[in-house]
Order: C-alpha cells, then sequence, then structure tokens
C-alpha cells in the first residue's frame, strides 16, 4: 500500500522521483570519511578504561612509545585543560555540568573512557601499541541503578558535586491536584524506557590534516553537524574558526548519535595542528558500543485523572533520566524535548512535569532518534490503553473522546504548544480500514474464548509529535545556546545550472533529490540540472544541520524563499530584456512572458546568461542570478498519524509475534512521497526494535554486557514484516511549503503500539505492563508474575 | 610478508602482506578500493560483503592470504560497464537504500541469494539476507528490490 500517486500536472514536488544519491551508493563511488588516505598519515587508537569508576593511580607508556611505527603516545597530563565535548543545553540554572575532559588524568567514569592515546603509522600498528600500555586503576563503588544514586549515602559519580542528581525540572500546566480532585478514576503506572545504543551501520570516523600552505585544517567527520561543530570546535581548542573547515562527507546513517562533538574529533583538530600532519580516527563497532552516546534511559511514574465517562481531566508526569558520565550536547535537554509532548493529541486540564537528571557511571545519554518524544510518546499512549482498561472502555473510543478534534484547530494544548493542522478523525479511519480492525477484534475475542495458548492483541498509538526546532528565541527561553533559523543559496550559473547550497547535512535523507524538486518548482529549472551542496563549510558556510525532522520543515522554508528571490531578481531582468514592465511579466515553467503576447518571453536560463554578461541588466541591479535565505521557523512542525499493530504473543513461552503493522501518516504535504514512506519505515524498525528487541544491558559493576553487535540485538530483514503504509494529507499552515516533519515520526509512534499490543493480548492472563524489549523472557515473567497475583 | 594473488574486479592484483591482514583491509587500503565498507569489527553486520568465487562472504572475516589464488567481485566490478546488475537496478527503483552503507554488502547479498534461489518467497529473501544488517530502510525496500531484481533476471534469462 502506498500514496506514491504520480502528479500529472508538471510539479515536482509530490512526485516520487527515484534519487540522484543512488548512483554513487550503488556503483561503491562513495565517499566514507574512513576512505580517505592522505600522505603522512598518522592512525589514532584509544585506550578505553576497562572499569566504570576508577582512580588512575600509575600509567607506564614506555614500552608502546617505543613500539614499532608509533609516533606518539599522549595521556591526560599532556592535556590537562582540553575538554572533549561540551554541553549547549544547560536545562536549569543550577544543574550541575560534568564534561568529559578529552583524555582522563586522575579518574575514569565509565567503562569506555579514554585514558590514552597512540598515534602510529598505521592503523594495525597503533591498535598493537594500546596492549602495552600499562595503567593502575584503584576501584571504585560503580553507580549503575539511577534510583540507588539518588539515595543518601551512594557512592557519587562527581564527587565534587556531592550528589548524583544533575538537574530537577519540574513545570505545572494547569492544576494538577484540582484536576485530580474531581477525578473519579486515577491510573498509576511505572513505565520503564530502556536503553539503548543508536547503531548508524557507519562507525564514527574522522580525519583532521593541516591543509598546505594555509593556516587552514580541514576535518572530515561522520557528522550530522558540521557547521555547530565547526564553531563548537573553535570554542574547545581555541583555534580560529576561519581556519576551520568541517566536512561532512558520504555520511552512513545517524540517528542521533552523530549530533554530537566527541573527544576523538577534538584530539584530532588538536593533534593535527601541534604535529603538522594528518590524523586519522575510525572507531570498532565495539568501540561505538561503549563509547558513542546511548539513548532514552528513562524511569517514567505516570498517573492519569480521569472521569468516570472517560473524559481526560490531567496527568502527571514524574521521570527519572540517566545522564550517564558526563554532560555530551544536549544530555540533559533531551528528556525534557517530550516534556510536552505528554498529553500527546488529547484535551486536559492539567499537566504536572519532573524530570530529574541522574548521573551514573555509564556511557553518557544523548539524542537518539526521536529524543525525549518516543518516551513522552510512550507513557501516554500506554496509561492511556489503561486508563480504557481501567474503565472498561474501548481503547479506541476513550482516545475519540479526548482528542482534539479536526474542526478545533489549530488548538494550544495544556503546554502551551499550538498545533496548526491536523486531522485525527482521517488518520485512524483510514489505518482502522487497512487494519482490519474488526475482524481482527472478532478473532481475538475467539481466542479468548477458546484458550488458545497464542493470543491476539490490538495495539493502537494515535500520536503527535513536535519536530522541526525551531523558532530562534524559544529554544533561547529554553536555555538552548543555539538558533533554530536554516539557510539556502540558489545560484544560477551562466550557463544555467544551479547550485543549491543548504544548510541542512544529509546522511541518508534524500536532499540532494528532495531539495532539487522544491527547487525546480520554484524556479522553473529541471531537477537534473540542480546540483545540491551541503555539508562542507567551505563551500556551504551558513546552516544548522540535520537532526530533529528538522531539514525539510526549516530549511525547506529557506530553499522556498531564496528560490523565490532568483524569480523576483529574473524577473526584473526579463521585463527590462522583453521592454515591458515586471507588472506585464508571467512566470511558469521557467518561462517568462508577457501577459496578452505569450510569443514575447525569455526562459529564466536566458536570464541568467544576460545576468551573467551584465551587457544589458537594469541600471540599479547587481550582475548574476541568485538568492539567498535565511529563514526562523514560525513555529514547530506537528506530523502525526495512528499506527497499529497485531500481535501474537505464546502465553507458554513468552514468544512475541508482530503479525501485522499499519502506519498512517500525516506529514502535510510530500515532496517525495517515495522518500517520506521510506524515512516511515525505518522509522517503524527502530521504534519497533525498542519494543521487540533492543536494550543496553550493564552488570552491576558498571560493564556493558551487549558491547557488540551479537549481543545487542539489530533486527535482521528476518525479524521483521513488509509494513502496511498510508498517508492522509493535512498540511501545515505554519510552514510555507505545507511540509511537516517525518524523520522520526515511525519510530515516535511504534514503540507504543507494539507493547499496547502484547500487553492486549495477555489482559485475560492479568498482565498490565510488559518491560521492554517485549523477549519471550521478559514476556514469560510478566505472564508468572500477573499468574502469581501481582502485577508485573 | 606473503605474496598473494587475487582477480578482484577481472584484474588480477598481486600484494605482499602480513598474514594477519584482513581482507578487507587490503582491497581498501592497498588496492584503494574504498566501495567495500567495513561497518563491524565481529561478522555481524555483512556491510563488507563481496563474492569470492562467485559465493558471498564477509570480507573482514577473510584473511587476505585466504583469497589467494581466487576471484573476488565487490559492489565496484558489479556492473557490466555502464550497465548496472539487475540488483543494483531493483534498488535503485524500489528505493531500498537510504545513507547506503550497508548497500554493497545488501545487494552482493541479493546477488549470491538469487544465484541460488532465482525465485525467493518474501520469506525466502528475508532469511536469505539475515546476514546483513540495515539501520535506515527496515528492510521493507530492500525485499521489494530483490523481488523485483528476480523478476527482472527471470525475464531476461526465459
Amino acid at each position: 500500500m502506498t500514496s506514491t500517486v504520480e502528479r500529472t500536472d508538471g510539479a515536482a514536488i509530490g512526485r516520487s522521483d527515484r534519487r540522484k544519491e543512488d548512483g554513487r551508493l550503488l556503483t561503491g563511488r562513495t565517499n566514507w570519511t574512513d576512505n580517505i588516505q592522505l600522505p603522512g598519515t598518522l592512525h589514532m587508537a584509544t585506550l578505553r578504561s576497562s572499569v566504570a569508576h576508577a582512580r588512575i593511580t600509575r600509567i607506564d607508556t614506555s614500552a608502546a612509545a617505543a613500539a614499532e611505527g608509533v609516533f606518539a603516545v599522549y595521556t591526560g597530563a599532556d592535556f590537562p585543560d582540553l575538554l572533549g565535548t561540551t554541553c549547549v543545553w544547560p536545562v536549569t540554572d543550577d544543574i550541575k555540568t560534568a564534561t568529559m575532559p578529552a583524555i582522563c588524568s586522575d579518574k575514569v567514569s565509565f567503562a569506555g573512557d579514554v585514558v590514552a592515546i597512540v598515534l602510529a603509522t598505521e592503523k594495525y600498528l597503533a591498535v598493537d601499541a594500546l596492549d602495552l600500555i600499562d595503567v593502575d586503576y584503584e576501584p571504585l563503588p560503580a553507580v549503575v541503578d539511577m534510583e540507588k544514586a539518588l539515595e543518601a549515602g551512594s557512592t557519587n559519580v562527581h564527587e565534587d558535586f556531592g550528589t548524583n542528581q544533575c538537574f530537577t525540572m519540574n513545570v505545572p500546566w494547569g492544576d494538577y491536584a484540582a484536576a485530580k480532585a474531581k477525578a473519579d478514576v486515577v491510573v498509576t503506572r511505572r513505565f520503564i524506557n530502556q536503553r539503548l545504543i543508536p547503531s548508524p551501520m557507519e562507525p564514527r570516523s574522522v580525519v583532521a590534516a593541516p591543509m598546505g600552505m594555509s593556516d587552514e585544517i580541514t576535518i572530515w567527520t561522520s557528522t550530522q553537524i558540521p557547521h555547530v561543530l565547526r564553531v563548537l570546535l573553535a570554542l574547545l581548542t581555541g583555534i580560529n574558526e576561519n581556519n576551520l573547515r568541517v566536512v561532512a562527507p558520504d555520511v552512513g546513517g545517524g540517528f542521533g548519535a552523530k549530533l554530537q562533538i566527541n573527544r576523538e574529533e577534538v584530539l584530532s583538530v588538536v593533534l593535527a595542528k601541534k604535529l603538522g600532519r594528518p590524523i586519522k580516527w575510525t572507531e570498532g563497532r565495539s568501540e561505538h558500543m561503549v563509547s558513542t552516546h546511548h539513548g532514552r534511559d528513562q524511569i517514567q511514574d505516570i498517573e492519569i485523572a480521569a472521569t468516570s465517562d472517560g473524559t481526560i481531566l490531567g496527568l502527571k508526569v514524574d521521570l527519572k533520566a540517566d545522564m550517564g558520565a558526563y554532560l555530551q550536547i544536549i544530555t540533559p535537554g533531551t528528556p525534557l524535548l517530550g516534556m510536552f509532548m505528554y498529553s500527546g493529541i488529547y484535551k486536559m486540564d492539567a499537566l504536572d512535569f519532573t524530570c530529574t537528571g541522574v548521573y551514573t557511571n555509564k556511557t553518557p545519554t544523548d539524542a537518539y532518534r526521536g529524543a525525549g518524544r518516543p518516551e513522552a510518546t510512550y507513557a501516554i499512549e500506554r496509561i492511556v490503553d489503561e486508563l480504557a482498561h481501567e474503565l472498561g472502555m474501548e481503547p479506541l473510543e476513550l482516545r475519540k473522546k479526548n482528542w482534539i478534534k479536526h474542526e478545533e484547530f489549530p488548538y494550544t494544548q495544556i503546554a502551551g504548544l499550538t498545533y496548526d493542522t491536523g486531522n485525527y478523525e482521517a488518520a485512524t479511519a483510514r489505518a482502522v480500514e487497512l487494519f482490519g480492525y474488526d475482524e481482527l477484534r472478532a478473532e481475538q475475542a475467539a481466542r479468548r474464548a477458546s484458550g488458545d495458548k497464542v493470543q491476539l492483541g490490538i495495539g493502537i498509538s494515535t500520536f503527535t509529535e513536535m519536530c522541526g526546532l525551531a523558532p530562534s528565541r524559544t529554544l533561547g527561553a529554553l536555555k538552548y545556546a543555539a538558533g533554530g533559523w536554516e539557510h539556502c543559496t540558489i545560484r544560477v550559473t551562466p550557463t544555467g545550472k544551479v547550485e543549491l547550497v543548504t544548510g541542512t547535512s544529509p546522511h541518508g535523507q534524500g536532499h540532494e533529490t528532495a531539495w532539487s524538486q522544491i527547487a525546480s518548482d520554484i524556479i522553473g529549472i529541471p531537477v537534473e540540472d540542480i546540483e545540491v551542496v551541503h555539508g562542507d563549510t567551505g563551500r556551504a558556510p551558513y546552516g544548522m544541520d540535520t537532526y530533529g525532522s528538522r531539514s525539510l520543515a526549516v530549511g525547506g522554508q529557506a530553499i522556498k524563499a531564496a528560490g523565490e528571490r532568483v524569480v523576483e531578481k529574473a524577473r526584473l531582468m526579463a521585463a527590462h530584456q522583453l521592454e515591458v514592465s515586471p507588472d506585464d511579466i508571467e512566470f511558469s515553467h521557467g518561462t517568462f512572458s508577457v501577459k496578452g503576447d505569450p510569443e514575447k518571453s525569455t526562459t529564466i536560463q536566458a536570464v541568467a546568461w544576460a545576468a551573467f554578461t551584465a551587457h544589458n541588466i537594469p541600471d540599479d541591479m547587481e550582475p548574476m542570478l541568485a538568492g539567498e535565505s535565511t529563514v526562523d521557523p514560525q513555529d514547530f512542525s506537528y506530523p502525526h498519524g495512528t499506527h497499529l499493530a497485531a500481535m501474537e504473543v505464546d502465553t507458554e513461552t513468552g514468544m512475541v509475534t508482530l503479525r501485522k503493522y499499519v502506519a498512517v501518516d500525516d506529514c502535510g504535504v510530500q515532496v517525495n512521497p517515495m522518500i517520506v514512506e521510506g524515512q516511515v519505515h525505518g522509522g517503524l524498525a527502530q521504534g519497533i526494535a525498542q519494543a521487540m528487541f533492543e536494550g543496553a544491558l550493564y552488570d552491576a559493576d558498571g560493564n556493558l554486557l551487549t558491547a557488540s553487535m551479537g549481543e545487542y540485538l539489530l533486527p535482521s530483514a528476518s525479524d521483521l514484516p513488509s509494513f502496511i503504509t498510508d498517508r492522509t494529507v493535512t498540511p501545515s499552515t505554519t510552514h510555507p511549503l505545507g511540509t511537516k516533519g517525518i524523520g522520526e515520526a515511525g519510530t515516535i509512534a511504534s514503540t507504543p503500539a507494539i507493547i499496547n499490543g502484547v500487553v492486549d493480548a495477555l489482559r485475560p492472563l492479568g498482565v498490565n505492563d510488559v518491560f521492554m524489549p517485549a523477549s519471550p523472557q521478559n514476556v514469560w515473567r510478566a505472564i508468572q508474575t500477573a499468574q502469581n497475583g501481582g502485577a508485573a | 610478508m606473503t605474496h598473494i594473488g587475487v582477480t578482484v574486479d577481472g584484474i588480477l592484483r598481486h600484494g605482499d602482506v602480513e598474514p594477519r591482514r584482513l581482507l578487507v583491509h587490503w582491497l581498501r587500503e592497498d588496492l584503494g578500493l574504498v566501495g567495500t565498507p567495513v561497518g563491524c569489527d565481529t561478522s555481524n553486520c555483512g556491510a563488507c560483503t563481496v563474492l569470492i568465487d562467485g559465493r558471498s562472504a564477509k570480507s573482514c572475516s577473510v584473511l587476505a592470504v585466504q583469497a589467494d589464488g581466487t576471484s573476488v567481485t565487490t559492489i565496484q566490478g558489479l556492473a557490466d560497464g555502464d550497465e548496472w546488475h539487475p540488483v543494483q537496478k531493483a534498488f535503485k527503483e524500489c528505493h531500498g537504500l537510504q545513507c547506503g552503507f550497508c548497500t554493497p554488502g545488501m545487494v552482493l547479498a541479493a546477488v549470491d541469494l538469487l544465484s541460488e534461489n532465482p525465485d525467493p518467497t518474501e520469506q525466502e529473501i528475508r532469511e536469505g539476507l539475515e546476514g546483513n544488517l540495515c539501520r535506515c530502510t527496515g528492510y521493507h525496500n530492500i525485499v521489494k528490490a530483490v523481488a523485483m531484481a528476480a523478476a527482472d533476471m527471470k525475464g531476461a534469462s526465459a
């Protein structure tokens, strides 16, 4: 099932163009960072702490330094003041900020912390030398459990703070106590959003090289944020920003893992400058799993208050969010990105939100696809199902009773966000139809009646999310250090080709294709004549990069505005050349013609040549044909949708099977429906993986037990079904193209759909929750606990 | 150092390698054939898959010396000049790739799968590719692409 209906009006927007990117990717002519081999390169290898929490009492690098091929060995003593990262989102005034050093000197705070680095002429030799470094550790108790970390007398991850509490933020919207006082029913649940490892297929990699006779250092790095990274590298290293060029070449997935500034990037830049030689580092997969930031990891205590007829009155949210050992770029802000979303699509009188960030001796957490919003959506969609169960209501009916009706938009919800548009009724009706909802409910009833050992559950998730970060003033009010604008420059070259320079930085999303489609519609030049330039601060100096489903939602606005400026300038030139007033010029599909005299015309390509020669342009006009725009968005973007999952659960073994999954999303206008659908598919796989397969596990000493792809279960093709997807289209009114973000929606929506389905299957057995991932072990335990009289 | 001779993408290549050198590192670093990427160090992900004498193999779990005397096909040698292999064409047509990092391995694993089973069911495609991980596509369009390539190749050979 697809909505990839081809347009017939000649417009590029809405067309499922096959991707421009695919030619190089399918023939191996790729430019991954690790492909770069420069003469004189020194390969960096990192010695990582094997213990979670310890003092370093002695470190001996002499044997390593003398080993074959080794150029230098450095420890923390060599860079005592160099930080390895920085946090740009200090969420409260009294937040306690612990920042990881580039190399640890006296203490390690998680298993994976860097204690020394080796530079060698070959990578194999650099790695060999790591084994020759002697480190003596004096172990300290590892802080692993968030709740124990907050108890009096706990060991502190950072002794100076005297506590493991990083921050606490409470935001009461409305009067929850008053709402609760009116309630007939109050349901409380504790949900666990387990720790996940983002795992893009391309490991992180960086090459930093001094370039020739200038003072410039070029940094190729597998990042989502070349522009932001350049600013932060300048701030951390003290190197003039003008001498730093950051290039994100082909980047093999990110999912938030590459929305970061990492110590290996900082060290590479500093060493390239210090030594005057290229420095290269590429992580191994196991290294990725311990050292690249993790995601999620929240304990959610949720309480919902409602009347007996099913009217939701209020919601109380009390989170504990694991920061890990240090704060990285937006570690403390990540759980707060969900803060405004706990009410979901529902009307209510009060929302009381509290979040406490907690330090532990574990890998730092930070953004992972959805970042805070999957957790919020999980909580509200799970608790609504629990409320439906308590009230004896059909869960879809309870949702319908409380959601914002399509005629009520724009709607300002309890947390103060104004959802511009939406149509939850339409998306739900379509999903119900595609799913065969009534038939599956009938089958479920039959299986319950017959006591089938394989029970059927139906999981529902009616979600919205906020993405497309965001108006800069709003971000400033939230103490986020950067803005939310985006930039585009469109230049029409003398030969009529287009260079579209974007500040967004793709890593699989197909920007080269989709941005060409948008520009083509606006300036009337064919898609194949448009080159999209991105991810290189040398060629695209301004931008805020790609994360939070912002590239189209925000960057698309800049493309439109820049394109319109090109057309405006071209119109004046065309009028001049056709010797008529600009008001008499019409523009369509790249042709400027005189109203009422269509024979008299010129093309935008001809205008571009005329703008280049500048022999005959208006007196007050500058040569060349270009336009640029930096757009600050008017508001966030609010995509939504209804997802339904049919889950079969073997009540004897705990084995869970995803039988059918329907996703109806509404992301407003679709620029390229094929790409939209691909984003949905990939998002679904990651959200379903949280629900069914993935989970980072630590032992009591703080060792990561799931430190390879052998232990951390990323789903393969045989673990997933084909998906049934469709879209409803409710255009945004705050975004000029009518588009809404789609990169994270599948991940945000699908996790609660799966778990709601598993719990629904097991309701007759008294189960009201299942820990994620819903592995046979976790499901079997939930069944046993319920059968033995306690709730799971 | 051990001397090896391997036919890579149709050209006989010679090299002197340490016995411990992995085939993928020899391809990438010594021959400059960087189209074959490395996604893990535990032979789980399959991004580095190549064909050795026509059969798919994870080149991170093969020593370069073990490839001596064989014929290796990488993603860079799969097309016939400018004419893409049907699997490459189908991946583009079906949007079977996003970031593209798993793609070389996924494509070559699919080529091997179809040589073994020219007319696979959806389930057979899913099971046949389970040694290759993709984090972007959710596999939906990869499975579609392999089915399309199978139909295309069957039509061509009929």
